[in-house]
């Protein structure tokens, strides 16, 4: 299957294991994956608080890019990225006059959205375009007994008819169920589906870390061996952020986060170096024994 | 009739026991409301639960609750609706709404956390002199921009599970920011720059929100609080130039530019240009308290030195033409979608299947022989053709074919040499959004009869 395939910023800044991980990952599933290394940021929802017809035609200009590839549909690996261009997409497809509009900026460069394109996070075409049982026949390390958390975060599922959640759809449940075709056990915790507070750490701090450190906490109140998260922004709350969470909470926390193309990638055999876990600030070494990559709690 | 468990929160904060959970069973028809099951118990089994309410039809905002852990009004979600959100043959949960202490039971205190923050916001006009001696005429265009706010019910259902507050429990908050927009976008009001300089101000104020969108799936009516703070940041920011406290502006520009110059976010330049440049006083405290983890980053290989200091990423001439151009307009143009509705509601593919609240059956008025009163969107006014469909938010189905006048502002400040041909033909239906309740004078817009494009305060 071809993809077009927009890995966002922060995957290729601050958590580069998250672009390489999807990488190692793609081939397993069958994907080819076209990079639009010419697009620009989504915007993360700050270039749409400055002007939102900015956003919007940024976006518009990523969305035509797609369209040009030989991509089946879009694919992002970021919540950030889907949250903030479905926001975009659901103005641009909703009004035509406004549409063209915005097209009419990007003709210079002979690019043109057309609407209704396809936008899906990984975890969604995991699920509904790779499908559960293919992802199951593929596993080759179970994830016996490992205990994962899932983190879904915000712009992935909020607001819930934007992001086209619903019953035939539960992409709110997702996570829970690639967790558990993979071989995991899932923890609920209180955090499943609150704010890592990574938007306003450059604000409100203290805030944004009682978040991050509140779930983390949650989830080692849980039993969770580790965390899962679909978006790289939550990732740097989480686990970058963690020793500086760890004061504000007043509590030692060391609980893992895994990006999920790095949880798939466990399950479907690869080498956790591969997948760049050893990149994370808190060592997986809950999830993975690295001597003989064997998953934690696996046989126990 | 299906039988529905309930599982309703007891609590009674002066009994001095601990709260627990109580079940009851009630038959009842599948589109029959949460509220009416509670008041079936309260009064075939126990009349001595706790609940708040008044409209029973989401009006008066009283009977806010969360049903199976979501926000919302008990008078507006279906048996059906409610069911379906847990697990099969589960009791349906009914507690109180978060953030807010608890009174008794399913009562909360909205005093002591919702209506103080909405006199915070100075939740009245504050009008601009001279004052006309007859009606003091508001602009089309100002009036639907400020709809969406006015739709505000004060049910409190955002301020529940505002994410922001829950850490932090002095943030202003998405009811009472909503409310704030309400003021700063009436031209009649006299002190735009003074409310946005004092929500900046604060530490607790606008740059305070965490994009958690809570607020935009919680709110019956469709307000997007959320909206309306990015609204404020956006006029607050780019228009007044007003300087926060949390840095939220500097922020925001240093985002901006940082896109502009590289395409994709380079975030070593991020966090010292958010407080105003490596070089400047205020970056050194939090380019220090940031080097552990900075240390971490390259100790893990996370970042490289040089790509710290050599973004190898620039912005293609393209994007930082798109930059150039929309910057540059004359006006800055937003559609808000609240308005203007969509195109082709019905076939809004992936993006949404669903409307707003999860209701597949009207509830909300069961079956009115006339519709209530709209307000009237003036068919003169210019702006891209666009068919109407109901705000996200109302649940209630549509009115009866009427011929109303065509609708429509979606672009918050039209260019002055707008293009657009004629109005639309007139659309099939439309929305029926609840009467504001909040303007000072009691809220009626009228319908615009001189066809200048106003509607009118009476």
């Amino acid at each position: 299957m071809k993809i077009a395939y927009w890995p966002g910023c922060v995957s290729r800044g601050f958590t580069p294991e998250l672009h390489g991980s999807m990488a190692k990952v793609a081939p397993l599933l069958d994907l080819e994956l076209i990079e639009l290394d010419r697009a620009a940021c989504c915007g993360a929802g700050v270039i749409a608080e400055h002007n939102q017809e900015l956003a919007d035609t940024l976006n518009a200009r990523t969305f035509a890019l797609a369209q040009q590839t030989e991509g089946e549909l879009m694919m992002n690996i970021c919540s950030t990225c889907q949250g903030a261009q479905s926001e975009c997409q659901e103005r641009l497809d909703a009004n035509t006059e406004y549409r063209e509009h915005v097209n009419s900026t990007l003709a210079d460069e002979g690019l043109r959205y057309e609407r209704g394109l396809t936008n899906k996070n990984f975890l969604w075409l995991l699920v509904e375009e790779i499908g559960l049982d293919t992802l199951r026949s593929k596993v080759r390390r179970p994830l016996t007994n490992l205990r994962v958390g899932p983190f879904y975060g915000c712009y992935i599922v909020r607001p819930a008819d934007r992001l086209g959640v619903d019953a035939e759809h539960p992409r709110d449940r997702y996570l829970h169920m690639v967790i558990e075709a993979l071989g995991g056990t899932v923890i609920d915790y209180a955090g499943v589906y609150k704010c890592c507070g990574f938007p306003i750490v450059t604000m409100n701090k203290q805030a944004s870390l009682t978040m991050a450190g509140r779930h983390l906490g949650d989830a080692i109140d849980a039993e969770a061996d580790c965390l899962v998260v679909p978006c790289p922004l939550c990732h740097l709350n989480l686990d970058l952020q963690q020793p500086a969470a760890q004061k504000v909470v007043a509590r030692e926390l060391g609980m893992p986060v895994l990006h999920l193309p790095q949880l798939v990638g466990l399950a479907l055999g690869l080498e956790p170096k591969e997948l760049g876990m050893g990149k994370h600030v808190i060592r997986p070494t809950a999830v993975i024994d690295w001597t003989t990559s064997v998953v934690a709690g696996a046989g126990a | 009739m299906p039988d529905y468990t309930l599982r309703i929160r007891r609590y009674s904060p002066e009994s001095g026991e601990a709260a627990y959970w109580e079940d009851h069973t009630v038959e009842m028809k599948s589109h029959s409301s949460v509220l009416e099951a509670i008041l079936e118990v309260k009064a075939k089994e126990d009349g001595s639960i706790g609940i708040r309410c008044s409209c029973r039809a989401a009006i008066c905002g009283s009977c806010g609750v969360r049903i199976n852990g979501k926000p919302g009004l008990a008078c507006n979600t279906h048996l059906s609706a409610a069911a379906a959100r847990g697990e099969e043959g589960a009791p349906i949960t009914v507690e109180p709404m978060g953030n807010m202490p608890v009174i008794r039971d399913l009562i909360v205190d909205m005093d002591a956390v919702h209506w103080k923050k909405i006199r915070r916001v100075t939740p009245w006009l504050i009008n601009q002199e001279p004052i006309p001696e007859r009606e003091y005429i508001v602009p089309h265009e100002n009036m639907v921009d400020v709809t969406q706010s006015m739709a505000c019910i004060q049910c409190g259902a955002c301020v529940s599970d505002c994410l922001s507050m829950e850490v932090d429990p002095g943030f202003i908050g998405p009811a009472a920011l909503a409310k704030a927009y309400r003021f700063v976008g009436d031209p009649r009001d006299a002190e735009q720059y003074e409310r946005l300089k004092d929500l900046s101000e604060d530490e607790h104020g606008i740059y305070d929100c965490t994009h958690c969108f809570n607020c935009i799936d919680a709110c019956p009516k469709g307000v997007a609080p959320m909206s309306q703070i990015m609204r404020l940041r956006r006029i607050a920011g780019t228009d007044h130039k007003i300087e926060d406290r949390n840095n939220g502006h500097r922020h925001e520009r240093a985002f901006v530019k940082n896109i502009q110059r590289n395409g994709i976010l380079h975030e070593a330049d991020l966090l010292p240009d958010s407080y105003g440049g490596k070089l400047h006083p205020r970056a050194a405290p939090e380019l220090i308290e940031s080097l552990p983890t900075a240390a971490k980053a390259i100790a893990r290989g996370k970042m490289t030195p040089a790509k710290v200091l050599l973004h190898p990423h620039k912005a293609p001439a393209a994007v930082k033409k798109i930059f150039k151009e929309i910057e540059g307009r004359p006006a800055r143009e937003e559609l808000n979608l609240y308005i203007s509705g969509y195109e082709n509601a019905e076939e809004r593919g992936d993006l949404a299947h669903v409307p707003h609240t999860d209701d597949p059956t009207p509830l909300v008025p069961p079956a009115p022989p006339e519709p209530p009163p709209v307000v009237d969107k003036s068919p003169t006014f210019p702006g891209p053709e666009v068919k109407k469909s109901p705000p996200p938010g109302s649940s209630a189905p549509a009115p009866p074919p009427q011929s109303k006048p065509a609708t429509e502002l979606p672009l918050e400040s039209a260019p002055a040499d707008s293009t657009s041909s004629a109005p639309e033909p007139p659309p099939e239906s439309e929305p029926t959004t609840e009467l504001p309740m909040d303007s000072p004078s009691g809220g009626f817009i009228t319908p615009a009869e001189s066809g200048e494009g106003e509607s009118t305060f009476t």
